[in-house]
């Protein structure tokens, strides 16, 4: 069953519309409802490698709909600590569980300062009410 | 901008919560529920498309015959009263214009179910061709098309038996329609023409008969499974007939539009085909994908019912033969795929799969 609209409280967010769950000095990142919902059901998740760098608003992954491929851009800079290999076998988790077992990668941060520029709760949603 | 034009069923699609997108001019639902749920509804059981886009030219006179056969790749005698025939109409370099259903309605009269996007274009190409004793009109705007697929839609829709390729006149909820038994999934089913008029009466009948709402989303997994050629895709003005693999529908012994060419091309052999394929490693193919061997991919997309990327492509002719394998270049990787016969999917594999 696909996920009812949410945006938790507690995560970070980015305008791509991508989550980060911040954890000391690693962080959970995954993509928005707002994004789930626009591409539709996932059928495929590009995973960066483990061990691979991701920069701050730069790709690091891709996720395909039937119809659409879409990038997925990093909100963080970091290096990968580990891919979601459930969503690699089933993409369509993220559908189900977009900020739960849909998250896409984990990464250790390597600038953390960066936090602060990403939206929390409040600001995501009246970003997302402009759109 | 150009203003999205709608079909007489846009507030049904409204209500029911479609996702609508620009489609050859038109605002068009995509998805309903969703692609793969629809998808599914089709090769299960019954689904319901609206393709009121789809442009229906009518062509009579006692010379209709004579100018549509000089036009038309395939053997407009074979076609009697009743019948129906997928055929091109080609230009001189044997490409293809259009790829269209024509339905003989009288002796001296002819339907032409065309594509959307080339409504204009085919109107135009067969009037400015037109001979005396023939006349052509586009009466698109006063039609509405329906496409019921799957294998309970006879059942549901209360609809006798009848050869594929074939129509009838028939009440569909007391709404006159012209019945075809046509359509682009691969599956058994009808295509319902009706006045405009009477589009959203017809639409309620099909749905309360069980019928699921589809969007163009899973009209297009649902062909290219079958590979069903997509005009503008995997056949344009460019391609020609023969490559496409469209020879079956090309009647090379009779003279029309860019039979020399297309004889030609079958003499000295295609150099480039149309070929269907299967990925083995996971990716999804996309059109305009290339194919390290030479060519790119036209089509592509995940298949819903064998769950791999599954896709149409010109390939060299040399690794065009089944079984041969090809790789396509998915974003800047490299991906292995497997040339298959054609269809990808073959309905007599329901069960296996179902069962499976």
């Amino acid at each position: 069953m696909p996920a009812a609209e949410s945006y938790p409280d507690g995560l970070k967010y980015h305008r791509e519309h991508d989550w980060a769950r911040i954890e000391g000095d690693e962080a959970t990142l995954g993509i928005t409802w707002f994004a789930v919902d626009a591409l539709g059901e996932l059928v495929h998740y590009e995973p960066p490698r483990e061990g691979a760098t991701i920069a701050k608003d730069s790709p690091y992954g891709e996720v395909e709909s039937v119809k659409a491929v879409s990038d997925v851009v990093a909100p963080l800079s970091g290096e990968v600590v580990e891919v979601n290999a459930t969503v690699v076998e089933a993409p369509e988790t993220v559908n189900d569980d977009p900020y739960g077992e849909g998250w896409l990668i984990r990464i250790r941060l390597t600038e953390p300062t960066e936090v602060d520029d990403l939206l929390d709760v409040e600001a995501y949603r009246s970003f997302l009410g402009e759109q | 901008m150009q203003t999205l034009q709608r079909t007489p069923l846009h507030a049904r699609h409204a209500a029911l919560g479609a996702r609508l997108v620009p489609f050859a001019g038109w605002e068009m639902p995509v998805q309903y529920e969703g692609v793969i749920a629809e998808h599914r509804a089709v090769r299960t059981d019954c689904g319901v498309f609206d393709v009121s886009h789809m442009g229906e030219l009518q062509v009579e006179g006692p010379r209709a015959h004579e100018l549509l056969q000089g036009l038309l790749s395939n053997d407009l005698d074979r076609v009697g009263v009743g019948d129906a025939q997928y055929t091109l109409l080609t230009n001189e370099r044997g490409g293809v214009v259009d790829d269209l259903v024509v339905y003989r309605l009288e002796p001296f009269r002819y339907l032409l179910i065309v594509n959307a996007s080339n409504r204009e274009t085919d109107f135009a190409w067969i009037k400015q061709r037109e001979v005396r004793g023939s006349d052509v009109r586009d009466t698109s705007e006063e039609c509405a098309l329906l496409a019921v697929q799957g294998p309970r839609t006879l059942e549901r829709l209360g609809l006798p038996p009848g050869k594929a390729f074939t129509w009838l006149e028939a009440e569909v909820g007391g709404i006159e329609c012209l019945v075809g038994r046509t359509g682009y999934t691969g599956e058994e089913g009808v295509e319902l023409l009706a006045p405009a008029d009477d589009a959203e009466r017809l639409w309620d009948t099909v749905l309360a008969a069980g019928a699921t709402p589809c969007g163009l989303g899973a009209r297009d997994t649902l062909r290219l499974e079958v590979c069903y050629p997509l005009h503008g895709n995997d056949i344009t003005p460019e391609t020609d007939a023969i490559s496409a693999g469209l020879g079956w529908a090309c009647a090379l012994g009779k003279n029309f539009t860019g039979v020399e060419e297309l004889r030609r091309v079958r003499e000295e052999g295609p150099r480039q085909k149309l070929a269907a394929f299967v990925m083995e490693e996971r990716a999804i193919p996309r059109a305009g994908m290339p194919v390290l061997e030479g060519g790119e991919v036209t089509s592509g997309t995940l298949s819903p019912t064998l769950d791999v990327g599954i896709g149409l492509g010109y390939v060299p002719s040399q690794h065009a033969a089944p079984d041969g394998s090809i790789t396509i270049d998915v974003r800047g990787r490299e991906r292995r795929a497997r040339v298959v016969r054609k269809p990808i999917y073959k309905r007599e594999e329901r069960e296996a799969i179902a069962g499976g």
